[in-house]
C-alpha cells in the first residue's frame, strides 16, 4: 500500500482550477520530485495534502489518502494530529517561515508539545538532539538564539529540524534551496537525502530545478498550469521525455545548449487564471499542436509507472508520434 | 602596462584597476569604526562586443562591484577607466557624460520599475534627464527599442503591473539600452525568472550584444547560466578575486578549491558532466571579522598554516603557455597540493 495516494485532486479558488484532476502516489522511502515553472500548482497541490488550503479555496478527490486513511473524511482534530507529526513540510523561504518574536527552541519544542508532550527538560534535551541531527554546531547555545541571529542556510537547518520532530513518515519540501546559494544548497539536500534514507521517509520535493531534481529523485512528476504532463521515474524523464513541454524545458537549460548558442526557449509564458485556453493548455506555446490539440483536452496516456497527457506524445528520438 | 596592452586599447571598453570599495561601521560611541572591505583590489580588461561573468555567493561584493562599476557608488580606491578616460578623476559633468555609456540592469524586475509610470514613459526619462531630443523624437526611440527588446508598440501606454517577469526584464533592458550605452553591467538578470522565460531573456541579450556590440559585466551566481554566456569570468569570495581566466579555463581546467566547490555544487542534468561533490563546511564568514590569511581557509579542506596567516595573492598560472591570464589565488595551487578532480566521476 503507498504511503500517499492522491486520485483526481483538484484545488479551485471560485471559477479557478488552481490544481486540476492531479494523481500520483508516494511510497515509503521514495524520492518524488515534483518540476514546473511558478503557476504551475505545485504548491498548492501540496498545501492541500497538508490541510493549509482556506477559504475561499477548495479541495475536491476521489482519493486522498495517507497510508489507508482518508484524510478529506476524517474529523478536523484527527487529521490536526497527522498534519506535522506523520506529514511535515518545509517550506521555500525559511526566513519568512520562522516566527521572529520567539527563539528556535520555543518554535522547535512547540511542535513536539503539540504533538508528543513530555517534561520541560526532555522536551529541551530532544530540541538539542535535533539541531545536533542537522548539523547545527553549539546546538546548546542555539536554543535561545531568534531567526535573525541565523543565517539562510541555519534558519533552514532549524525548519528541517522541527519538520523531523515527530518523526513523519512523509515529508513535503517546497522549494527547500530556492533562497539559498549554491554551497549552502549542496549541504542541505545532502542532510535532506541523509535522513530521508536514514528514516525511511518519503520525500516530495517541489522545486524548479530540473537538474537538482535529476540528480536526487526516483520518480519525477512535471505539471504545467495545474496539470500534471508527464510523470515516470527520473532518469527516463530527463533522458527520453515525452512531453513536448518537458521536452523544451530540458531545452531551455542554458547547459542543453552547446557553446554560447541560442537557446531553445519555449514562446510565451504559463497561462494565468483569465487566459486559459481551449483543448491542451499547453497548445499556444507548443511547437507540435495541431488543430485537435486546440479543441480537444488530452487524456493520460501510459500507466501510472509512466504518464504523459499529451495527443501525439514524443517517440525517443524527440519527434511527435501521429 | 607594456607596449602589447597599448596596442588593445583600442577595443578596450573597461579597464578597472585594483577597485576597491570600504565601508566604515560605526561599533559604538567610543570604539573605533569596524572596516568592511566588500570589493577589496579587483582588476579587470573588458573588451568591445564581450561578456565578463562576476560569480559568487551572496555577500561576496558582486552587487557592489556593479554599483561601482555603474558609479552609483564611488570606489574608495583604485582606477577605473572608459576607453582610456579614468572616471574617478573627472569633473561631475564629464563624469555625468560616461555615466551614460555604462547601464544597468537589476535583478528584480518587479521592484526595478516604477509602478506609477507607463513604460513609454520609463523608457523615454533617460532621454529627458540626458537629452535635448523633443519629445516626438524621444517616443520615435522608445518605439524603436521595444521593437529591438520584442515588445509591442501597444504596450508603450501600459503600466508596468500588466506586464509577466519575462516582459518586465525586457523593458528593463530597454530602458538600459535607451542611451546608447557601451557597457551593460546586468546584475542576476535571469535570477528572478523560470526556465522557459530566462531562455527567452538570455537570448534577446545575447542577440543584442551582436547587434549593438555591447559589453556586458554579467553577475551571477548560477554557473550554468555563466557558462554560457561568458567570455571571461571572474570568481569572487568575500571582496577579493580568487580565480579568474577566460570560460574555457575556469570551466574545464579549474584551479582554486572555491570554484572546484562551487562547480561541484551546481546540480547537473546529466550523470557524466556530474562531478565528485565537494562538501564545503560551514558558510561565508562575516566581512566585518574576516579571517587571517586566505579568507577561504576555514572551509577549505587543503588549508595549512601557512593559508592561515598569509593571504594569497592573485598570480598568473604559469604551469602551462596555453594557460596565459588564468589567474589564481591560492597557496595550495601555487605548491601544487591539490590533485585534479576528473569530471563524470560521481
Amino acid at each position: 500500500m503507498s504511503l500517499l495516494q492522491l486520485e483526481n485532486l483538484s484545488v479551485t479558488f471560485g471559477n479557478f482550477r488552481a490544481v486540476d484532476n492531479i494523481s500520483y502516489k508516494v511510497e515509503e522511502g521514495e524520492v518524488l520530485g515534483i518540476v514546473g515553472e511558478s503557476g504551475s500548482g505545485k504548491s498548492v497541490s501540496s498545501l492541500s495534502i497538508m490541510g493549509l488550503i482556506d477559504f475561499p479555496g477548495k479541495v475536491s478527490a476521489d482519493q486522498l489518502t495517507f497510508d489507508n486513511q482518508d484524510l478529506l473524511a476524517m474529523p478536523e482534530k484527527q487529521r490536526r494530529k497527522l498534519t506535522g507529526s506523520d506529514i511535515a513540510m518545509i517550506f521555500q523561504d525559511p526566513m519568512t517561515s520562522l516566527n521572529p518574536c520567539f527563539t528556535v527552541g520555543y518554535q522547535i519544542i512547540e511542535a513536539l508539545k503539540t504533538h508528543q508532550g513530555g517534561s520541560k527538560k526532555e522536551l529541551k534535551a530532544r530540541a538539542i538532539e535535533l539541531l545536533k541531527q542537522v548539523g547545527i554546531p553549539a546546538p546548546e547555545s542555539r536554543l535561545d538564539n531568534y531567526p535573525h541571529q541565523l543565517s539562510g542556510g541555519m534558519s533552514q537547518r532549524v525548519m528541517i529540524a522541527m519538520s523531523i520532530a515527530c518523526d513523519p513518515r512523509l515529508l513535503i519540501a517546497d522549494e527547500p534551496t530556492t533562497a539559498l546559494d549554491v554551497t549552502i544548497q549542496a549541504q542541505i539536500i545532502d542532510l535532506l537525502i541523509e535522513l530521508q534514507r536514514k528514516k525511511q521517509m518519503g520525500l516530495v520535493l517541489i522545486t524548479h530545478d530540473l537538474a537538482l531534481v535529476a540528480e536526487v529523485a526516483h520518480r519525477v512528476i512535471v505539471m504545467y498550469a495545474g496539470q500534471i504532463v508527464e510523470s515516470g521515474p527520473a532518469s527516463e524523464v530527463f533522458s527520453t521525455p515525452r512531453h513536448p513541454y518537458t521536452q523544451a524545458l530540458l531545452a531551455s537549460l542554458p547547459e542543453s545548449a552547446a557553446g554560447k548558442a541560442r537557446l531553445e526557449a519555449l514562446p510565451g509564458v504559463v497561462p494565468g487564471q483569465y487566459d486559459r485556453p481551449l483543448g491542451c493548455l499547453l497548445s499556444p506555446r507548443c511547437p507540435y499542436a495541431t488543430d485537435h490539440c486546440r479543441q480537444v483536452e488530452p487524456a493520460n496516456q501510459g500507466d501510472l509507472n509512466r504518464q504523459v497527457k499529451c495527443h501525439t506524445p514524443l517517440d525517443s528520438e524527440g519527434r511527435p508520434t501521429a | 602596462m607594456n607596449q602589447s596592452d597599448l596596442s588593445l586599447d583600442k577595443q578596450l571598453i573597461l579597464k578597472a584597476d585594483n577597485l576597491k570599495q570600504h565601508y566604515h561601521v560605526k561599533q559604538g560611541l567610543f570604539k573605533p569604526d569596524a572596516v568592511v572591505k566588500a570589493v577589496d583590489g579587483i582588476s579587470f580588461n573588458l573588451e568591445k562586443g564581450k561578456t565578463l561573468a562576476v560569480v559568487g555567493e551572496s555577500g561576496c561584493g558582486k552587487s557592489t562591484l556593479g554599483r561601482m562599476l555603474t558609479m552609483i557608488e564611488t570606489p574608495t580606491g583604485g582606477s577605473l577607466a572608459h576607453l582610456g578616460e579614468d572616471l574617478l578623476t573627472l569633473s561631475a559633468d564629464a563624469q555625468a557624460k560616461l555615466r551614460q555609456k555604462i547601464q544597468i540592469i537589476f535583478q528584480n524586475p518587479y521592484g526595478s520599475l516604477n509602478p506609477r509610470k507607463k513604460i513609454g514613459a520609463i523608457l523615454e526619462e533617460p532621454l529627458v534627464i540626458n537629452t535635448k531630443l523633443s519629445k516626438a523624437e524621444r517616443k520615435e526611440k522608445a518605439l524603436a527599442i521595444m521593437a529591438k527588446v520584442g515588445l509591442k508598440a501597444e504596450h508603450y501606454e501600459r503600466y508596468p503591473h500588466m506586464f509577466s517577469g519575462g516582459q518586465r526584464q525586457r523593458i528593463a533592458i530597454a530602458r538600459g539600452l535607451m542611451l546608447d550605452p557601451n557597457v551593460i553591467v546586468a546584475d542576476e538578470p535571469v535570477s528572478a525568472l523560470d526556465v522557459s522565460v530566462q531562455a527567452q531573456v538570455l537570448n534577446l541579450m545575447m542577440d543584442l550584444q551582436k547587434e549593438f556590440g555591447l559589453s556586458y559585466v554579467f553577475i551571477s551566481h548560477d554557473l550554468s547560466v555563466v557558462e554560457h554566456i561568458a567570455d571571461d569570468v571572474m570568481v569572487m569570495y568575500l571582496g577579493k578575486v580568487v580565480e579568474q581566466g577566460t570560460r574555457e579555463q575556469l570551466f574545464e581546467n579549474p584551479k582554486h578549491p572555491y570554484t572546484l566547490a562551487l562547480l561541484s555544487s551546481t546540480p547537473q542534468l546529466s550523470p557524466d558532466k556530474r562531478r565528485v561533490r565537494i562538501k564545503l563546511q560551514g558558510e561565508l564568514p562575516s566581512p566585518l571579522n574576516p579571517p587571517s590569511g586566505c579568507a577561504f581557509h576555514g572551509r577549505c579542506s587543503y588549508a595549512n598554516d601557512r593559508c592561515k596567516t598569509e593571504t594569497p595573492l592573485l598570480r598568473l598560472d604559469d604551469q602551462a603557455e596555453q594557460e596565459k591570464g588564468h589567474m589564481i589565488a591560492c597557496h595550495a595551487v601555487e605548491e601544487n597540493r591539490i590533485e585534479t578532480v576528473a569530471v563524470g566521476a560521481a
